[in-house]
């Protein structure tokens, strides 16, 4: 088969996939106060790397992120989990969610939100399950 | 938080480490070295306990877990939850030791083998702290499905399979129909807190409902417990390795419905219909497994009959321990407030002398390599040890002196002799018929016990039957069932050491309205003169002797008995017809066609949403408040619509794949014009996820072509489109003029004081709901699973698949 003339494809997925990830991460971040968070990060950053997938092929992809993303999926439940008992250790009910104000010496006064880490465990969830479903689809030649 | 909860958790936390460990130091040494810790420690912690109840009574803790729904972890540390608990511990201890020694560390998977042991033990002992209903209810169905997989745990073989099988049928069963009798009850009284229910003893007793609650709690309790007519799964679950068997299905597990009807006697007791079915089907089992044991030549089957039969007497005990509470307290209760004692105190023998037992068939199955008593015999001068264990154990279950089983066997006497003089209850000649019952079944006892000792250690040696030269058992099997006889020798000589700080606290829980009598010391002794007692048990003795050198006359009445009236074949009867009905009804629906599924989906919407708009009057069109429709929304819309019609009539699939997705990212704009940020982001991305989705897929879809359709199929298409669209259009309409409820937004508004999110969606998906998203991702985790088992199942097997057909 005749191989596809893809340079510019190639190219543009190179600086867009830095900038999908870039922004993926900060949709995570920001999703405490602005629009964002551990669902449409998650997606977003499941998004660059379709855009990989789609330019490169899904073995290359595969080569150079060894992640079994099963256990990425499992890992984010289990963050989930785990943060929702940590607060039963201090005796309240069980996933509930605090923050704080911490001064730090760069940020300045900065907020901390243990729905943050609950969030992360979404994200990860979400990630591994997307990944997951696309490559045994994609895989399934 | 109190520390016993991380306690009640380390059976837990320690499961989670054994797979970890056992692939660092399998095979240099034994994962259950590392397993033996836990109820070492754990049974040292609650014996410490122990103490402090018998000096100030209960301890109630609790925990909120989900105190939106009153669902807290709240505890009962009593007597009735400590002896339990001490049992579990300790009996766990005792076998985890055995099975280092019985399970080979080279062969067996040992990492599976101990998680499920640590998970049985801790759900069991959540089982019997817990005091509200339905935390333990999970615990109890988390015991069934430990049980289920230890009974399975060599599941290359289909007997345990099918043994696994029929136990977890059985016992879920009980359990959902016990489920069924808890949501009943906490209606009646309005609680979920067994402590609490206690104190409405009055409403729910005159409730109507009372009695359907009352037979489906005692359903649960009976399943697991293995009363007749469920008895016949415990047989069956003898295919599990003989440390489960002496754990699970002799010591333990199975006293969990004992434990429940000791727990709910004093809600439930008092009443006629209590007393008669724990009674009745304790003393159907009783005689069921005893008769039944003597026929078994499976030396563990016996084993499993005969516990059968105890776990009814236990029951039965109880069944005339609760005609107490016929009497408010006071002294005219006291008499019947024994067999309650009896029951406790013949349930910690039991324990201590059908353990010893199984380990001992453990031994001689190990060692000799069958269980067949055709195959065994004058073992006693190759295995002089085990024959005393044997000794021990036997006589204590049949219920001969100086053995603990002697006491209790005594006491359970006394209260069916009182239990028959009852002048209430309709007793009459019942009482009679319970008396001679009782002495039937020690009878048959008696010359099951006489087979285990000397069918196993006397006669002939049959070595030519034997794949195994016969030897002693190494020294680590045997300390454990040599511990567990050394207390049944123990018991017998100090009974009142264990009495009064286990059995009195316990027995005190299961009737506090009779503890405050101080009158109330029970006295177990050895000797109480020539009773009545004692000329039954020596009646006992040569009606046993009897039976027994006559057996071979007798024992063919077991083979006329016809086979399609056991109640295996009734199981399995009702087992094959409803998997027949269950498929048939299945096939029905289930054709493998995604377009049927979407039918009925769609057809069920219509039906539903339009159905309940129509009754409810919910149409209304309401345009008063409506803003004007803009240029870009009107723009919007036209391009919707021709979006939507290009994927009706386009020629190739790629370019109908292409058109839904413009046609998702079209809605994209709208959430943008309606300041919708989240919305609209989250839409984007996962139009893009849900396109590249598509387009893999692709490849796997048939050729686009045109179809021939028979004209039924086309109208059904029809109906359900348009109807669909109807539909959704007036619910869209309407929503607007009907306001049903008080809206909930208002909650929300202020996320930023309460969750500190200035941005509220996501402060509800991982606050205030954080609940749901948890389940969410736990359910999208679950499918992107099933997705992946579906394909490289297919994958891998599809070559063999191909192969068999």
């Amino acid at each position: 088969m005749k191989k596809p003339n893809d340079i510019i494809l190639k190219t543009v997925t190179n600086v867009a996939v830095v900038i999908i990830l870039t922004f993926s991460i900060n949709l995570f971040i920001s999703g405490h106060h602005n629009p964002g968070g551990g669902f449409i990060g998650g997606l977003a950053f499941v998004a660059a790397i379709v855009l990989l997938f789609l330019v490169y092929g899904i073995e290359k992809v595969r080569k150079n992120i060894p992640l079994d993303f099963k256990v990425v999926a499992a890992c984010g439940v289990l963050i989930s989990v785990l943060t929702g008992t940590a607060g039963m250790i201090f005796g309240k009910p069980f996933l509930y969610q605090t923050f704080g104000f911490v001064e730090f010496p760069i940020f300045g006064k900065t907020e901390l939100a243990t729905a943050v880490l609950f969030d992360v465990g979404v994200a990860l969830a979400v990630i591994g399950t997307t990944m997951t479903i696309i490559m045994s689809i994609g895989d399934d030649r | 938080m109190s520390y016993f909860y991380l306690v009640l958790a380390t059976p837990f936390i320690f499961a989670l480490l054994v797979p970890i460990l056992y692939k660092k130091i399998n095979p240099r040494v034994h994962t259950g070295w590392f397993v033996l810790l836990v109820p070492l420690v754990l049974f040292l912690y609650l014996l410490s306990y122990s103490a402090e109840v018998y000096e100030r009574g209960a301890i109630y803790l609790s925990l909120p877990w989900i105190p939106s729904y009153d669902i807290n972890l709240t505890v009962t540390i009593d007597g009735l939850s400590l002896i339990f608990s001490l049992l579990i511990t300790g009996i766990g201890f005792l076998v985890v030791l055995y099975s280092i020694y019985y399970m080979s560390k080279l062969k067996e998977a040992l990492h599976n083998f101990y998680v499920y042991i640590l998970l049985f033990m801790g759900s069991m002992l959540g089982l019997v702290f817990s005091d509200n209903i339905f935390v333990l209810y999970v615990f109890w169905e988390v015991t069934s499905i430990s049980s289920f997989l230890l009974i399975a745990y060599w599941f290359e073989r289909e007997h345990s399979r099918t043994g696994a099988l029929k136990s977890l049928l059985i016992t879920i069963f009980g359990g959902f129909a016990m489920l069924a009798g808890f949501i009943l009850t906490s209606i009646i009284a309005d609680t979920y807190s067994i402590q609490e229910m206690i104190g409405k003893i009055n409403v729910i007793q005159s409730h109507p409902f009372f009695i359907p609650a009352m037979v489906l709690i005692l359903t649960g309790a009976f399943t697991k417990s293995a009363q007749f007519p469920f008895s016949i799964w415990l047989p069956d679950a003898m295919e599990a390795p003989t440390p489960i068997s002496a754990y699970l299905h002799s010591a333990t597990m199975v006293k969990a419905g004992i434990y429940l009807v000791a727990r709910f006697t004093n809600i439930y007791g008092g009443v006629a219909e209590w007393f008669w079915l724990v009674t009745g089907v304790g003393f159907v089992t009783l005689l069921y497994g005893s008769i039944n044991a003597v026929k078994q030549i499976d030396l563990k089957a016996l084993l499993a009959y005969s516990t059968i039969s105890q776990l009814g007497l236990i029951m039965c005990l109880l069944g005339l321990g609760s005609a107490a509470l016929y009497f408010d307290a006071g002294n005219e209760g006291t008499v019947y407030a024994i067999a309650i004692f009896a029951a406790l105190f013949h349930m910690v023998n039991h324990s201590t002398f059908k353990g010893s037992l199984f380990m001992l068939v453990g031994i001689i199955d190990h060692e000799i390599g069958t269980r067949d008593i055709r195959k065994l015999g004058g073992l006693l001068h190759v295995m002089p040890i085990s024959f005393l264990i044997a000794l021990t154990g036997s006589l204590a279950m049949a219920g001969l002196p100086p053995f603990n089983g002697f006491l209790s066997k005594e006491l359970f006497f006394t209260s069916v002799l009182q239990a028959a003089e009852m002048p209430f209850f309709a007793m009459g000649t019942w009482g009679h018929i319970l008396v001679a019952a009782a002495w039937i079944a020690s009878v048959f006892t008696f010359v099951y016990c006489m087979i285990v000792v000397f069918k196993t250690f006397f006669g002939e040696q049959k070595t030519d039957k034997l794949k195994k030269q016969a030897h002693e058992a190494p020294i680590g099997m045997l300390i454990p069932p040599l511990i567990l006889a050394g207390l049944v020798i123990a018991i017998f000589f100090y009974p009142d050491i264990l009495s009064r700080y286990f059995l009195q606290p316990a027995w005190e829980a299961v009737l506090p309205s009779f503890a405050e009598n101080p009158a109330l010391q029970i006295e177990i002794s050895q000797w109480h003169g020539m009773n009545r007692e004692i000329i039954m048990t020596l009646g006992v003795v040569a009606a046993g002797i009897i039976l027994y050198k006559t057996m071979k006359k007798w024992s063919n009445i077991y083979y006329h008995y016809p086979k399609v009236l056991t109640l295996n074949s009734i199981y399995e009867l009702i087992v094959e017809e409803m998997e027949v009905l269950c498929l048939g009804i299945t096939k029905r629906y289930m054709t493998g066609s995604v377009r049927d599924y979407l039918t009925y989906i769609l057809g069920f919407i219509i039906l539903i949403v339009g159905g309940s708009v129509l009754l409810l009057d919910g149409i209304s069109f309401n345009m008063s408040g409506n803003s004007e429709v803009s240029f870009f929304e009107l723009g919007l819309l036209i391009a919707i619509v021709i979006t939507a019609f290009t994927v009706m009539f386009t020629k190739t699939r790629m370019a109908s794949i292409i058109a839904v997705g413009g046609l998702g990212f079209l809605i994209v704009f709208i959430f943008v014009l309606f300041r919708a940020p989240d919305l609209a982001l989250t839409q984007i991305v996962v139009e893009t996820i849900t396109t590249v989705l598509f387009l893999l897929c692709f490849y796997h879809l048939p050729k686009f072509k045109k179809e021939k359709t028979s004209a039924s199929f086309k109208v059904t298409n029809v109906l359900i489109s348009v109807g669909i669209g109807i539909v959704m259009t007036i619910v869209a309409l309407s929503a607007y003029g009907n306001r049903l409820f008080e809206p909930i937004s208002g909650f929300y508004k202020n996320s930023y004081e309460v969750a500190g999110a200035k941005n509220i969606v996501n402060a509800i998906l991982v606050d205030f709901r954080g609940f749901d998203t948890m389940l969410e991702i736990l359910v999208l985790s679950m499918a992107g699973l099933g997705v992946y088992t579906l394909i490289k199942l297919r994958l891998s097997r599809g070559k063999e698949n191909e192969e068999t057909k």
